[in-house]
């Protein structure tokens, strides 16, 4: 089918606008990123002298560098945790037969739409009783209270498409149902996984209620949460730029990791199991 | 290799439905035994039970003189080709063909290549050896999954409908490679299909199994000669057998276009008056202008006028509409239905010489041979004309085949 050339012109009119919407942000942030000291003031969307000044002045702060290294150790290992028990979990759910098996799903769902400051000020208390407040630990638990379900609820999506011929015929071939799982179910359900894994990447990376609610100093804080203590030069001139560059570097990690792992979450790798 | 028993097995699920009704069968060793039926009657889920896929609610299974009803599918060391061939997407087709080695302990590498090039050489793969499933034709993966059952050495092969995603002229190709590579191998072989071409083409003995029960079991030949009872006669066949009123008066016998004696067989069983049904094969019929002189004695000749010709070049079907009572009618829209097809009208379906000029909507006269003629009790659907005698004499025939074969692959 061949669309008009009237049609055609609308869609790709409509595509234009919709990407400049999203992109002018960004834009604007990387701008603002590169206007050194008073030039943020200067009523003009570029930068009248492109500087890295601020983000020689980002890096060269503790407070940043810190809070990085947090942000991307804490994401790594409650993404990690999260991929693993999410797809045992999952699988249990899409090929076991248990009671309380639709209940299990309907409270991952209703988990989900919980809103995490419900839950902040209690933690904060319980956490600082048993000595979790402002460590590592303590926010990498309330994290996978919140990525778990999302990530189960992907993955036995994913899992119920696989046949289950492919297990069966795997446990006549003489596998155990582990070797079922981890030799022909995980790698069919590798798209699923990715898009788990990039999913709670990007939510654990992007909080930022628990990282201010259940942090006090430099030993646990994430990214989002340090931007908010951000001095500018003087006490009197707001730390805007420095913000804005600190955005950008946060932004980049995400932005490779879509980049890399958009191939995989590709689904259709089942494509030629069974008949066709 | 090894051979299967299986003793009073029953399957019920959870709701009561009994899928498999107390089937008791032995499967000897190297034989080929298919199961066949309409949809729905237990013969896929008798398959899962051999291989272990579903429990078995009662009953015994034995394999090779061990009992199995217990056992893990991977510990009853069988082979499974399933009807959607169930290949691992991310794996080769050489790794397809592995997979099951790999997962025994203690066979080298160099064992596993000689094993799958084996393999994949009886099965014409050796140049696809690289390639994923998903980029093989239907033929080919169905061999590639063949190839995964064959490259170990198993107590069985089990087949579940392995041709039925192919199309006609694949399958036809596919049926004798199967055959020849399980003559070659002699490994036990249960194979389950509903297609009665293959039932009839590839098995030593054949089950025919009807919502869950067992019917019969037999050689294809003794199947379509002597059949136990209706069902079977009407399964096995193609065009299936016509089955016709016949009504019992004195030593004679009256059907729809003609007349018989009572055979003797059937004399002692039946009441004067009795509503019987007959059932005939339509290659029992012809023309009786092209007939042999020599056969014509042996039948009888009647006149009926032809509805429809079928011509297929090496072969010719005539139609000849007959009215039926009520109640066989109603006999046999059951029966049929239960052969997942529709019986739209009586009617005769006679194969004739593809030489007969016969012309639609004219008479003609027709032999029928009288004497290979079957009768149905209407109520219970048995065969009340079974020759015992001539039924040991096929499965005698057929033992001394398997005999021979079993005594050719020892040498």
């Amino acid at each position: 089918m061949k669309a008009s050339r009237s049609t055609q012109l609308f869609w790709i009119a409509g595509a234009i606008l919709i990407i400049l919407y999203a992109l002018i942000p960004v834009f604007w942030i990387v701008s603002l990123s590169f206007k050194a000291g008073d030039d943020i003031t200067n009523k003009q969307f570029l930068p009248t002298v492109w500087s890295w000044e601020n983000y020689k002045t980002v890096f060269a702060s503790d407070l940043f560098t810190t809070a990085l290294r947090n942000s991307v150790g804490m994401s790594i290992i409650a993404t990690t945790i999260s991929v693993i028990l999410a797809t045992l979990a999952a699988y249990a759910i899409s090929r076991l037969e248990f009671p309380g098996k639709r209940l299990v799903l309907g409270v991952a769902l209703a988990i989900t739409v919980f809103p995490v400051i419900a839950i902040a000020t209690p933690l904060f208390n319980l956490w600082r009783t048993i000595g979790l407040y402002d460590t590592w630990l303590g926010l990498i638990i309330p994290y996978l209270s919140y990525s778990l379900p999302l990530s189960v609820y992907v993955l036995s999506a994913f899992f119920r498409e696989i046949p289950w011929e492919m297990e069966q015929a795997a446990q006549v071939d003489g596998a155990t149902a582990w070797q079922a799982f981890r030799r022909v179910i995980v790698p069919l359900a590798a798209p699923g996984v990715f898009t788990a894994a990039i999913l709670t990447f990007f939510a654990v990376w992007n909080d930022f209620v628990f990282g201010i609610t259940l942090t006090s100093s430099e030993a646990a804080r994430p990214v989002p949460a340090a931007l908010a203590f951000f001095q500018g030069a003087s006490q009197f001139s707001q730390p805007t730029a420095p913000i804005a560059a600190a955005a950008v570097v946060v932004t980049i990690p995400v932005v490779i990791l879509v980049l890399l792992f958009q191939r995989k979450i590709v689904a259709g790798l089942t494509n030629g199991a069974v008949k066709g | 290799m090894s051979a299967i028993e299986m003793r009073n097995i029953v399957k019920e699920y959870g709701d009561g439905f009994k899928a498999v009704n107390d089937v008791s069968l032995d499967i000897a060793d190297g034989e080929f035994m298919i199961l066949v039926g309409p949809s729905g009657c237990g013969k896929s889920t008798l398959l899962r039970m051999i291989v272990g896929l579903e429990d078995i609610t009662s009953g015994d299974m034995l394999i090779g003189g061990d009992r199995v009803n217990e056992k893990a599918p991977r510990d009853r060391n069988l082979s499974m080709v399933f009807q959607n061939y169930a290949l691992y997407p991310h794996l080769t087709v050489f790794e397809n063909i592995a997979f099951p080695l790999r997962l025994m302990k203690g066979i080298s590498e160099d064992e596993i290549k000689r094993r799958v090039s084996e393999a994949a050489g009886m099965l014409e793969l050796n140049e696809h050896l690289d390639r994923k499933p998903a980029n093989l034709s239907g033929g080919q993966r169905q061999r590639v999954a063949m190839g995964r059952a064959i490259v170990r050495q198993v107590n069985a092969f089990l087949f579940d409908e392995p041709l039925s995603n192919l199309d006609a002229k694949l399958r036809g190709q596919m049926r004798t490679e199967i055959s020849r590579m399980q003559r070659r191998l002699g490994t036990t072989t249960v194979y389950v299909t509903h297609d009665q071409t293959e039932a009839m083409t590839l098995g030593d003995r054949v089950a025919v199994l009807r919502r869950g029960y067992l019917q019969q079991v037999a050689s294809p030949r003794e199947l379509y000669e002597q059949p136990v009872n209706m069902f079977v006669a009407g399964f096995i066949g193609s065009p299936p057998m016509n089955f016709m009123p016949a009504v019992v008066t004195g030593d004679r016998l009256k059907l729809p276009f003609l007349e018989v004696g009572l055979p003797s067989s059937a004399a002692g069983q039946v009441s004067d008056g009795q509503l019987l049904i007959a059932g005939m094969r339509p290659d029992h019929f012809e023309d009786a202008r092209l007939l042999d002189p020599v056969k014509r004695e042996r039948g009888a000749i009647f006149r009926a006028r032809v509805d429809v010709t079928e011509w297929l070049g090496d072969s010719q079907y005539a139609y000849l509409p007959f009215e039926s009572n009520p109640e066989v009618a109603k006999q046999l829209a059951d029966l049929a239905a239960e052969l997942d097809s529709e019986a739209l009208r009586t009617q005769l379906i006679i194969s004739i010489d593809a030489m007969s000029r016969l012309r639609e909507n004219h008479e003609g006269e027709f032999w029928a041979d009288t004497d290979r003629m079957h009768l149905f009790d209407p109520k219970t659907g048995i065969n009340l004309t079974r020759d015992e005698a001539a039924a040991a004499d096929l499965a005698s025939l057929e033992q001394e085949e398997l005999a021979d074969r079993r005594g050719e692959l020892a040498k």
